[in-house]
């Protein structure tokens, strides 16, 4: 068995494994972090396959961002997990029948679809051919050309998803004294002190 | 022996099911569901990527860069309902959830 063919395996069994372990773990912090490791081993994969930009994509942006975002959200919200165990088996027939029917079903398509010609084979030894453009190259190219305005409506997309979420989450709250700026730098000195004439003698 | 185009294709329909058995398994669980349908989208990606390789072709990273994309926002703005509806009940069950319903 050849190095490729051995990380291929290495890194599917893992990625395979942690997702198991993502959607049967028992602590959901357990199942970020498996979902971590199952992000870093399809980033393995997709070296393996030659697509280097999108496995450095996923590292960052997902491992980096979005994972990181879970677990803060799973550790910012203060919940009993356990509850969430009760009825747990209740579901698993039914969800391990429609799992493995799907997995069934795909295999039986895989199975039927002749993928032998042409193509070139994946994993291959050694990486892409010396002179050949890196893949880094390739994309940009074709997305800053051919897709360019779907990259633009990419950046919409995360634009509006960046001000739904905080519209969503911020809110006032009543009874908070918090720093007026505008307050401060309008303020002026004769609203502030009263010069009095205090005759002699006399108090106030 | 080869690496070829069936082996990632096997790789990700395994996660794709893996994702849906999440699913039905963590009824309760909106985070743990979320991260399934993560888990899905991943397996996508796999194929999108698998397949652009064999084909010479790179737009399909170039799709699978989207559907990162849209990921990264469907994750955002679900963590952030999740937060709401938190502050609001006070809990995350799934089967609380009946607010939308007449």
């Amino acid at each position: 068995m050849t190095l490729p063919a051995l990380c291929f395996y290495l890194f599917s069994a893992v990625a395979i494994a942690s997702g198991a372990m993502v959607v049967a773990g028992r602590n959901p912090v357990h199942s970020v972090l498996f979902l971590i490791l199952a992000f870093l081993s399809a980033a393995g994969l997709f070296v393996l396959m030659g697509a280097e930009f999108l496995a450095m994509i996923l590292a960052i942006v997902y491992v980096g961002a979005v994972a990181v975002l879970f677990l803060f959200v799973v550790m910012m919200l203060d919940i009993d997990f356990a509850r969430f165990r009760e009825g747990f088996l209740q579901y698993l027939p039914i969800g391990g029948t429609v799992g493995l029917a799907l997995l069934i079903e795909l295999g039986f398509m895989l199975a039927a679809t002749r993928l032998g010609a042409g193509g070139a084979p994946l994993a291959a030894p050694g990486g892409p051919a010396t002179g050949a453009e890196s893949n880094t190259r390739v994309i940009g190219r074709l997305l800053y050309t051919e897709y360019f305005y779907l990259f633009q409506a990419a950046g919409l997309i995360l634009l509006v998803a960046m001000v739904a979420a905080i519209a969503l989450t911020l809110r006032e709250r009543p009874g908070v004294r918090r720093q007026r700026v505008a307050d401060q730098v309008a303020r002026r000195p004769r609203d502030a002190i009263e010069i009095r004439q205090v005759p002699p003698g006399a108090g106030i | 022996m080869e690496i070829a185009l069936a082996h990632y294709l096997v790789v990700g329909a395994i996660l794709f099911s893996l994702g849906i058995f999440g699913i039905f398994l963590n009824r309760k669980n909106v985070i743990v569901i979320l991260m399934a349908i993560e888990l899905m989208l991943l397996a996508v990606n796999i194929n999108l990527a698998a397949f652009s390789t064999w084909l010479g072709d790179p737009a399909g990273q170039v799709f699978a860069m989207f559907v990162l994309t849209v990921a990264a926002a469907e994750v955002s703005i679900g963590l952030a309902i999740l937060v709401v509806y938190n502050r609001m009940r006070g809990t995350i069950e799934v089967e609380d959830v009946s607010a939308m319903k007449g």
